[in-house]
């Protein structure tokens, strides 16, 4: 399974967690799409804690943390 | 000619209650803009350096800059600038609300205050009348009932004053403004304390700054709030959740120190996270003067309403303290602001004692029926409100920091500090160019004197990898100069998400009628950082205060996305010393004459 935490905006209408079969995205444009999220909508993607692209590749036991613009101090 | 400074300043002194008019000198003024910078330097000039800073002879000064008060966005800040009994060196602690807008329209730059008042007192300034008064009536007060009744005396006057801790010299204490707000570090509360000085009221007639070409700071103001309103974070993230949101974003990069730096994920952040805080017990946001962004947090704790922690305090008393009950962390977080106590290094010095406590150095019985165990939401609140009181003996000697308390107990290594003050909330293991601004930064640890977690997390103004050192020196000195022109400006640091160099150079020459070009403005931020270092060096800094603790250093951070991560500041720290044009730590004579600072 793919772990996906959304936050901020994006719990909105949505859970906070969603688990994906890796068959459903093979990178987080996919889980975006699934999720119905436009991807210009998010401003920090992480896989496994580390900044990613959207296109690349995210497999089973990942965790994808997805971010709206945000910030503080 | 027309000019957003008001050109004037006055000269307070408690020990013999006379009380001057001086011009501002504005070829000063021009070198070192205000606020931060201009107050370090008169500071600095008047050989406050070398003074002890709980003596008569340490001086204070309350400083707008040329901003503060105009139609700019966020221009409602002002600085505290003085030498802090915390670190022994350069304080300059940032605070917003009204109150340095107030003062400005009261027809004051700036209010330096001198001695010592054989008596408490405050002072209450109202338009061009200043005069000294009894404070024997607030002595004991919380800041905000002493706010509440200096009201009542003074009706429409915006209130700074200290609470408890400063009165009792706590040298975590911090100056309180408008109930809520703080100029929170490096223990400005503990100075005013010593001088007898409890609050200052100010009332002002005005309600306008006159700039140097209206038209021009119109324009330029128009600009700014659209790009603040159009940026995501300022127009968006902020404005929604505050700055909380990063309990999230800075967990799930597993740079979240935890357990007093132990550790740094914490699996339960999202209980203390501004998502949470949003949907339990946020009434509204609240703004400072002028502020389009409005990050600030009213919520409820009990049946009261008051202001909401940030996300410094949220992580300090949560994951730091191991503990993940928001509602204990709201509480905590008020009795800061009641006690007029720093909500960074309070909790960090909890969680420095926790550590000590887990490892039997202090002892059950020291601990007055409320252990200092992991977790225990009895102990951040109690043990914040007796730190606020100063009389339990451990209580005491928490007050002044985690760094004394942890060297008495003979084991200085367990406070996470930098120069005796407490860090904040990204451990520089995992995010590698944070732990630059920590160990070099002039007032000691802290996040907001050159704040790389914008390109090393946020990916603003673009994304750098948080795990690397190359050219994090050169982002860092950059990163500093600009904070310390902003913080000079009397604008808000936040701001600086949705602006650039050429902004703040728009407003300030449309307030000032200064020519600075973008560059030259990030010249004048790093005379201004170089000044304070030349401050600290003459209040007896040494080298080796640049420096991290040794867990930071030495143990790799043992769990979460981070884990094995260390820090490099031994590659990134002579890096920056090379781009900063310093040798050991402080600046060449070449530097010196270049940034026109050559004595």
């Amino acid at each position: 399974m793919i772990e996906v935490r959304l936050f901020a905006t994006f719990r909105e209408g949505r859970d906070k967690i969603v688990y994906l079969e890796p068959e459903q995205a093979s990178c987080p444009a996919d889980v975006l799409d699934h999720l119905k999220i436009p991807h210009e909508e998010v401003a920090i993607c992480l896989i496994n804690g580390f900044h990613s692209k959207l296109s690349d590749p995210v497999k089973d036991q990942d965790v994808l943390a997805l971010f709206p613009p945000v910030g503080g101090g | 000619m027309k000019t957003s400074y008001n050109g004037k300043l006055a000269r307070i002194n408690l020990s013999t209650g006379e009380i001057k008019v001086e011009q501002l000198d504005m070829e000063l003024a021009t070198k070192f803009i205000g606020g931060r910078g201009l107050g370090t330097k008169m500071l600095y000039d008047e050989g406050v350096a070398t003074v002890d800073p709980l003596s008569e002879d340490n001086k204070l000064i309350y400083i707008t800059g040329p901003m503060t008060g105009t139609a700019s966005p966020s221009a409602g800040r002002y600085m505290v600038v003085t030498k802090s009994p915390l670190t022994g060196m350069i304080a300059s602690s940032n605070s917003g609300g009204v109150w340095g807008a107030r003062l400005k329209y009261a027809g004051w730059d700036a209010l330096i205050v001198e001695g010592k008042a054989p008596e408490w007192t405050y002072i209450n300034v109202s338009d061009d009348k200043i005069e000294l008064l009894s404070a024997k009536d607030y002595v004991g007060m919380m800041s905000e009932e002493a706010d509440a009744k200096l009201k009542e005396v003074h009706p429409g006057c915006s209130v700074l004053n200290i609470g408890p801790a400063g009165e009792h010299l706590s040298l975590l204490a911090a100056i309180m403004n408008d109930k809520d707000r703080a100029a929170g570090r490096s223990g400005v509360g503990a100075v005013m304390g010593s001088k007898n000085l409890k609050a200052i009221t100010v009332t002002a007639t005005a309600k306008v700054v006159e700039p140097f070409d209206a038209a021009k700071l119109k324009e330029a103001t128009k600009a700014c709030n659209q790009k603040i309103r159009e940026n995501g974070v300022t127009g968006g993230g902020l404005p929604t959740y505050g700055t909380a949101v990063l309990v999230n974003i800075i967990n799930n990069t597993g740079s979240f120190p935890t357990k007093n730096w132990q550790e740094s994920y914490y699996p339960e952040a999202d209980d203390i996270s501004g998502e949470t805080l949003k949907d339990t017990y946020l009434v509204k946001n609240a703004a400072c003067h002028r502020c389009p962004i409005a990050c600030g947090r009213v919520i409820k704790v009990g049946d009261k309403v008051v202001g909401g922690p940030e996300y410094e305090p949220l992580w300090a008393y949560g994951g730091n303290c191991g503990l993940h009950d928001l509602n204990a962390i709201d509480e905590a977080n008020m009795w800061c602001n009641e006690y007029g106590l720093d909500a960074i290094s309070t909790p960090c010095t909890i969680a420095a004692a926790m550590e000590l406590f887990d490892k039997g150095y202090i002892k059950e019985e020291e601990c007055d029926g409320i252990p200092l165990a992991w977790g225990s939401s009895e102990a951040i609140v109690e043990w914040t409100k007796r730190m606020g009181e100063g009389k339990l003996p451990l209580a005491k000697l928490m007050a002044d920091g985690s760094y004394r308390l942890c060297e008495h107990y003979g084991h200085p290594e367990f406070s996470m500090s930098v120069k005796k003050q407490e860090m904040p909330a990204y451990d520089a293991r995992g995010i590698q160019g944070i732990g630059i601004t920590y160990a070099t930064s002039n007032r000691g640890g802290c996040h907001v004197r050159g704040y790389l977690i914008s390109p090393e997390v946020l990916g603003l103004p673009e994304q750098l990898d948080r795990t690397t050192t190359e050219g994090k020196a050169q982002w860092c000195k950059i990163f500093q100069d600009l904070t310390a022109a902003i913080d000079s400006m009397g604008l808000c640091l936040f701001s600086s998400f949705a602006l650039g160099a050429p902004d703040y150079a728009a407003l300030l020459n449309a307030g000032t009628g200064t020519e600075y070009t973008a560059e030259e403005l990030l010249t004048v931020g790093e005379r201004i950082y170089n000044i304070e270092r030349l401050f600290n060096k003459a209040a007896g800094m040494k080298p080796e205060d640049d420096r991290l603790p040794k867990r930071l250093t030495e143990e790799p951070i043992s769990s979460g996305p981070s884990k094995g991560q260390i820090s490099q500041i031994n590659v990134t720290l002579p890096q920056y010393y090379e781009v900063r044009g310093w040798e050991n730590a402080f600046p060449t004579k070449e530097t010196l004459e270049r940034l026109g600072l050559a004595e």
